[in-house]
């Protein structure tokens, strides 16, 4: 099982989301995570898709995606240099001063902001990769117990340079 | 010009060619019902259930090899087709489905008879889309049309909500469409089909694998010229049968669960498969490890998706199946292997699907019949052990087509099936084969083959049973019938080890159920009752006939792979 990444432009209309995830959940692929957000032509939708497959069913997921009418193409970034990064707002309350000093240290060295605070409490707001996300969360886990974390999927461009 | 939505409905189906329309009214189609009354163009057919309806323009259209058309309501009728439309999906059939809606601005509002049948059918359907402006309903439908019998054909659901249906517009519905997403490939790549040449010119063992795409494509005939030509032997999935005929010296058989012996031998021995226009199911590969192990793979289709999905090929290649043979028919000579073509043939001879030798009514015998008495005819069968028997012992030409539910497996299929396909071809004999089961399911129809006055022949071959099943029980599950017997009653006991004599009497009597839909109904306990029967049938002609063959109940349909088992592991008698 190996990550894959897929950039997926779609036609923006009504449906077309539920279509993509609906034939990922009936044909039991693994979706770890779709984004869609408008893009320059308001008729085209633009999709990141991260998924875990083999490489027999990626290129099944691959001839599914663009079996469907909706689907204007369907581009493999895998083995692509990519641009690819996460919005991640993690939410932490009940904190000493102490920790909240510990907190912006750990927002500075990991290149996050500090989104919001309050006399007891902070957000962080990350734009970093899926990884990269998660190992923020595995440390603010282990330092601060439970925080709030929202994220929202991964965005992904082929880089300029490859 | 500015007109109603639901004149413009009409003349799109003008446009497309729609002479008749499979049509079930409800509060939200019959506006569109009203704008096809009293025309004489446009027949609309009314069935007497929306499932018998689809599968009626389902056997329409692959009969016709013209699009099928259906409208019904929302909600219910909607949901009625649910079936059908997945029937379609799997066997390819061109369909478009039009349901009407509740009006716009009750979409969302859990309005009576509102279903999101858009939603429900977008894994079951090639295509579905709600209509939700007035402008775009001429381009809407003639992408439906486009859509569903282009590349790999398969049904579109188009949803009218009642307030576009009778809104004012312009009149103009489009020539030509434009999908940026949807672009069937229409030609052959000759560099892949190169490699084919190659493969054939040092095989030793070629063989052709068919399937129901040459149908589709109506390429039996280009087929037969490339089977003359190469001289590969062919065998062929039950949606393949009968591109060949089945007569021909290089036809061994159907592959698979219930395949010839020679049939599956011959794939799992031979060296290269050339594989056009199916896509591997699992009831033709069985164990797929053992699947043509010894073979290079060419797998020809329309369907990106359907190559390399269920085996690994070596030279895949997207293409109509007329097309990519009509490339080939170019490009090959002969490659004739006798030593290979004698092995096929003496595995035919080892194992050949004969009639056995018992007394009885046997269900084999009434096939043969029906290959002796019609030469000309158009064969629909159901789904279940009769549906193999007629895949099996069928003998198929250009002149006899055979219609069945091969990828759903959809009981119920056959008898609405037969009435579109004789809707679409008035002057065919039609001939349904079914089971006392699958005949029951739209049994309601047979008002509708009545109120057309079409001469069907429907043959119920009546084992008591729902004897696929029940075969599965006799042979793996110790005779434990579970469910399966259709006499069984409220007195009988708990555990049951087959019939006997004080078995409940069977329901319904299907000559006074004939007789009361105003068809002609003949029972059959004899062999010798055959050829009677069926004489009689033939001389109804304005009316279907129900002949009602009374079977053996625990006959099998042999031979059988086990699910799951290498084509090889032939279970060959009992």
């Amino acid at each position: 099982m190996t990550k894959r990444w897929i950039s997926l432009y779609v036609e923006n209309q009504i449906g077309v989301l539920a279509k993509i995830s609906g034939l990922f959940s009936g044909k039991s692929y693994n979706l770890e995570s779709l984004t869609v957000g408008p893009t320059g032509d308001e008729t085209v939708s633009r999709a990141t898709i991260g998924l875990l497959s083999d490489d027999a069913t990626f290129e099944q997921v691959k001839k599914q995606l663009n079996r469907c009418i909706e689907v204007i193409t369907v581009v493999d970034l895998t083995n692509t240099a990519t641009l690819i990064k996460e919005l991640m707002f993690i939410k932490i309350i009940n904190c000493t001063p102490e920790r909240k000093t510990q907190l912006f240290q750990i927002a500075q060295t990991y290149q996050v902001s500090v989104a919001d605070f309050g006399k007891n409490s902070l957000v962080l707001e990350c734009v970093l990769t899926e990884s990269e996300n998660n190992r923020l969360i595995e440390l603010l886990y282990s330092l601060f117990g439970e925080c709030e974390v929202v994220r929202g999927g991964s965005v992904a461009i082929e880089a300029l340079h490859k | 010009m500015q007109i109603k939505g639901t004149e413009l409905f009409v003349k799109a189906l003008k446009c497309e060619g729609v002479d008749t329309l499979f049509g079930y009214p409800g509060s939200y189609d019959m506006d569109i019902l009203d704008s096809l009354y009293m025309r004489n163009d446009i027949e609309v057919i009314l069935p007497r259930h929306e499932q018998g309806l689809i599968h009626a323009a389902d056997g329409y259209a692959r009969s016709t090899g013209k699009t099928g058309v259906c409208l019904v309501t929302s909600g219910p009728g909607a949901t009625n087709l649910i079936t059908g439309i997945a029937t379609a999906n799997y066997d390819s059939v061109p369909l478009v489905c039009f349901t009407g809606q509740v009006p716009s601005n009750l979409i969302g509002n859990d309005a009576f008879q509102e279903v999101d049948i858009i939603g429900i059918t977008r894994p079951i359907s090639k295509y579905g889309i709600i209509v939700r402006h007035r402008k775009d309903l001429g381009r809407i439908i003639k992408e439906a049309f486009y859509i569903a019998a282009s590349g790999r054909p398969g049904p579109v659901v188009v949803d009218l909500p009642k307030d576009i249906m009778i809104a004012i517009g312009d009149d103009l519905y489009p020539d030509k469409v434009s999908i940026r997403g949807y672009r069937p490939n229409t030609s052959v790549h000759t560099g892949q089909l190169k490699k084919v040449i190659e493969l054939l010119k040092t095989s030793r063992r070629p063989l052709l694998l068919i399937g129901g795409g040459v149908h589709r494509s109506d390429a039996g005939t280009q087929l037969t010229k490339l089977v003359n030509q190469m001289k590969v032997p062919v065998v062929t999935t039950i949606m393949g049968k009968g591109t060949v005929d089945t007569g021909h010296p290089l036809y061994i058989g159907n592959l698979g669960m219930h395949g010839l012996y020679g049939a599956n031998m011959a794939v799992n021995h031979c060296d290269l498969l050339i594989s056009i226009g199916t896509r591997f199911n699992d009831r033709i590969t069985g164990k797929l490890d053992t699947f043509a192990s010894h073979a290079k793979i060419v797998h020809i289709d329309i369907d990106p998706a359907s190559i390399s999905k269920n085996i690994k090929v070596d030279v895949p290649i997207v293409s109509d199946a007329k097309t990519a043979i009509e490339s080939l028919l170019e490009m090959t000579e002969s490659y004739e292997q006798k030593e290979w073509i004698y092995k096929i043939n003496c595995w035919k001879a080892e194992q050949p699907l004969s009639i056995p030798e018992k007394e009885g009514l046997l269900p084999q015998e009434i096939i043969r019949h029906i290959n002796t008495l019609f030469d000309d005819a158009i064969i629909v069968t159901d789904v279940g052990q009769h549906q193999m028997w007629a895949a099996g012992h069928l003998h198929l030409d250009n002149r006899k087509k055979l219609l069945t539910s091969g990828g759903l497996g959809t009981m119920g299929f056959g008898l609405p099936a037969a009435i579109g396909a004789r809707l679409g071809n008035p002057n065919k004999q039609v001939i349904c084969i079914c089971g006392d089961g699958g005949v029951q399911m739209n049994i309601q129809e047979l008002a509708t083959a009545s109120a057309y006055e079409l001469p069907i022949i429907i043959c119920i071959f009546n084992n008591s049973y729902l004897g696929m099943v029940r075969q599965w029980q006799q042979l793996f599950y110790d005779k434990r019938y579970a469910s399966t017997c259709i006499r069984k009653n409220r007195n009988c006991p708990l555990q049951c080890k087959g019939p006997g004599p004080h078995c409940p009497e069977y329901s319904p009597d299907f000559i006074r159920l004939a007789e009361s839909y105003g068809a002609f109904g003949i029972r059959v306990n004899h062999a010798n009752g055959i050829r009677k029967a069926f004489g009689q049938a033939m001389s109804n002609h304005k009316a279907p006939t129900i002949i009602e063959f009374i079977i053996d109940s625990e006959e099998l349909v042999l031979p059988m792979v086990k699910g799951g088992q290498s084509l090889e592991d032939m279970i060959l008698d009992c």
